[in-house]
């Protein structure tokens, strides 16, 4: 239940007079604008969003990464979600970025904090973030040579071997 | 003359002195003053200071100094899950034992790597140090924890004096590749 | 206390070259430290005892939640919740119960909701009651320590009382509760509730307004709310700071706007104003508590959706439909609607976010925790900055940095 002082019309008319056609696609299930950007101007879009003087999105609240292996020329979206304190009010804000070519500007300019979360992305699916001051590994080893969060990589550690497949149903 | 009292010291009536062996008096020596060092991580780090706390007390089992140098610990309890990055580092504390060592894995991520079969956790800390005394549980109860330790006291006091000399120490720690600096 | 530093070297400015004087050691904090509680890397730059730099190394404990919750059926993914912040698990399986219900559209009783709210702020309270303890502990002042052990383990006698388990508890289903609170939980609970306020004001009486401690811990880690919004902090490191943001208040979940709380809020976003936000939060909690008691509503203890929720064992025995439910449930194969959900709670250590995204499978597709230690640890360095070797472990405590949460 939300109870914020701006409306989803009122949010994505205003984000629509300002860029247009630039929003690819606007929903909102459970209630939480949903709004699609290229990624050449996901960063625009975020740095209005937090400069406005009535949306007022001043607060990172999460950034990650998502990978669709079954869709092609966007395997990989870079999910925002961004909050105003003020109004109460949350955007959800997407990014599809294609495999062959996995970056997109980095928003460490505008959220300090987004530092970690784009190397924590970068770190499980090898989403490139351009301009990132200290892009690198955050979690994993240094030298891990594949990001694990990709979906044709497994889950399981490949050293044990008192792991029987007829038991696990594979 | 004397009486054998459960086949190990032999007393002299109404006399102030015990018959021992050395193996005995030290290995008693040795349980009831351990200098743990314990290398919580996680969940079951949660746990341990709770059996540090003032409920389960810990220091009634002469364990009241915790040791955060591995150079003077005797014993290393490893409390939590220990990741593949984490591992070097737990090799490392290990090998700045001195010896006598013992090690006690407490909780399944320690002992199997426990529900975290993944990419990014080690499979049970004996793939890289040799383990002592395993103790189950996610995370396992402070008396369970007790348990694990009364367990490790029980083995320090009756581990023999030539023990960490003989061969088959040495080629168990050269299976783990641990240069051990018993000469 | 920071009074002899030189005005361009206080926190958070960048030091220039002519302000240091003297030879710059490195010194490391951690992996292996008893003063980081958790396992967290700080290689500083000291000059004597004034930390110029820090670059931090995290991820020791990277355990891969959320490629495992990419595996599990929804039902198994509770004890990875249980494992994020193990010093509060109910409050956050409780938030990942609330994320599934509110992705297949379910209204829980209110006696849930209550039975809920006495769980989580018992969390809440245990969490507070580990960070204050252990600020007290890294002042130097072990006494609040074994004082309020003792407290918490009644708070895990309770959640022994309700599902079993102490630290780990996988409390709840999704749907509701396994069963209803019995009636040694009831009075156990009331037992807390005049015992505990007794002993906790014993150790605020300890410290609060203690010279030593308030010299130790006033000034020590400073952030600025600016600063602090600008890392995306929450919870009280953020009230701290004097930012009044709370997801209890400011999207009430669980029923929480039928309670009548304040949220504290501090100035300096400093050590001793952490340490009083969660004193004040551990109060705050208690009325909670009380309220939600003297209010608990009649009613079922779960929610009427049977694909979720386990039937009772003689149902299953004796009725084909339970038997059906009962083995999709505990197989895995109950339908999902496809969607994409996020839904926050207020965990002990501020938002603590679920993304899922649900492709009608039996397990999410992507299952995101916004984890707030993971957010806020990023700003260390420069909360650092310019203090002192022990203002820095004092800021690292009082920060709650629960290593769980942070690695994920």
């Amino acid at each position: 239940m939300s109870n914020s002082t701006i409306t989803n019309e009122f949010a994505l008319a205003r984000l629509t007079a300002k860029f247009g056609d630039k929003i690819i696609s606007a929903e909102t299930p459970f209630d939480l604008l949903t709004i699609e950007v290229p990624s050449a101007d996901a960063h625009e879009v975020i740095q209005w969003l937090k400069e406005d003087e009535v949306l007022k999105m001043t607060y990172l609240t999460n950034l990650g990464g998502v990978h669709y292996p079954t869709e092609a020329d966007r395997e990989f979206a870079v999910v925002y979600h961004i909050h105003s304190l003020v109004n109460n009010y949350r955007i959800r804000l997407k990014s599809f970025i294609p495999l062959s070519n996995p970056s997109i500007a980095t928003i460490t300019d505008l959220f300090v904090g987004a530092n970690w979360m784009e190397r924590e992305t970068f770190d499980f699916y090898g989403i490139i973030f351009t301009g990132h001051p200290n892009l690198t590994r955050i979690l994993n080893e240094e030298d891990m040579d594949y990001h694990p969060m990709r979906k044709e990589y497994q889950l399981e550690d490949d050293t044990r071997q008192d792991k029987d497949n007829r038991f696990f149903g594979r | 003359m004397g009486k054998i009292t459960d086949g190990k010291v032999e007393t002299i009536d109404y006399q102030g002195f015990q018959l021992t062996t050395l193996d005995k008096a030290i290995g008693a020596a040795r349980a009831n003053s351990m200098w743990p060092l314990p290398f919580a991580t996680s969940c079951c780090g949660i746990e341990y200071m709770a059996t540090m706390g003032s409920n389960y007390d810990l220091a009634r089992f002469g364990m009241e100094r915790m040791s955060f140098s591995p150079r003077q610990a005797d014993l290393l309890i490893v409390a939590g899950t220990i990741s593949k990055k984490l591992a070097p580092i737990l090799r490392q504390v290990y090998e700045q034992m001195a010896e006598p060592k013992w090690v006690l894995s407490v909780g399944a991520c320690a002992s199997s790597g426990g529900i975290f079969d993944t990419y990014s956790v080690l499979q049970g800390i004996d793939r890289i140090i040799p383990v002592d005394v395993y103790v189950p549980g996610c995370p396992p109860r402070p008396e369970q924890i007790i348990d694990g330790i009364m367990n490790i006291h029980a083995l320090v006091k009756e581990e023999s004096l030539r023990r960490r000399y003989s061969d088959k120490y040495k080629s168990m720690l050269n299976g783990y590749n641990i240069e051990t600096d018993v000469k | 206390m920071n009074e002899w530093l030189d005005d361009d070297i206080k926190p958070g400015n960048n030091l220039s070259a002519e302000t240091i004087d003297g030879d710059i050691a490195t010194l490391n904090l951690g992996p292996t430290h008893p003063a980081t509680h958790g396992i967290f890397q700080n290689i500083l730059k000291v000059d004597g005892e004034r930390i110029l730099s820090s670059e931090q190394t995290v991820g020791y404990i990277h355990r891969a939640f959320e490629k495992i919750a990419e595996h599990r059926p929804y039902n198994q993914i509770t004890p990875l919740t249980d494992r994020l912040n193990y010093c509060s698990s109910p409050i956050n399986n409780m938030g990942w119960h609330m994320t599934v219900e509110k992705l297949i559209q379910t209204e829980m009783p209110k006696k849930v909701d209550y039975m809920r709210v006495i769980i989580m702020e018992l969390a809440r309270i245990a969490d507070h009651l580990v960070c204050n303890s252990v600020i007290g502990v890294d002042t130097g002042a072990l006494t609040g320590f074994t004082y309020l052990f003792q407290q918490r383990e009644k708070i895990y006698e309770l959640f022994e009382e309700v599902c079993g388990a102490r630290l780990t508890t996988n409390v709840g289903r999704i749907g509701g509760f396994e069963r209803d609170f019995s009636q040694a939980f009831y009075k156990k609970l009331n037992d807390f509730l005049k015992e505990f306020p007794k002993v906790f004001n014993e150790f605020d009486s300890l410290l609060s307004r203690n010279r030593i401690f308030m010299d130790r811990t006033i000034n020590a880690g400073p952030i600025s709310a600016e600063r602090a919004l600008e890392y995306s902090f929450s919870g009280p490191n953020l009230r701290a700071a004097g930012v009044d943001y709370d997801v209890r208040v400011m999207n009430p979940y669980s029923s929480y706007q039928d309670f009548d709380f304040i949220v504290p809020v501090g100035t300096q976003g400093d050590t001793y104003d952490r340490f009083q936000v969660r004193q004040e939060e551990i109060r705050q909690s208690l009325s909670i508590i009380k309220q939600a008691l003297d209010g608990m509503p009649e009613g079922k203890y779960f929610a009427d959706v049977p694909e979720f929720y386990l039937p009772p064992k003689e149902d299953v025995y004796n009725k084909m439909e339970a038997l059906i439910y009962h083995f999709k449930i505990v197989m895995g194969e109950t339908p999902v609607p496809v969607g994409e959900v996020y839904h926050s709670v207020e965990g002990g250590n501020g938002e603590l976010g679920f993304y899922l995204i649900s492709d009608g499978g039996r397990a999410p597709f992507r299952l995101q925790f916004r984890r707030p230690c993971f957010i806020y640890y990023q700003a260390y360095p420069e909360m650092i900055t310019g203090q002192s070797i022990s203002d820095a472990v004092l800021t690292l405590s009082s920060m709650n940095v629960i290593a769980g949460e942070l690695d994920a």
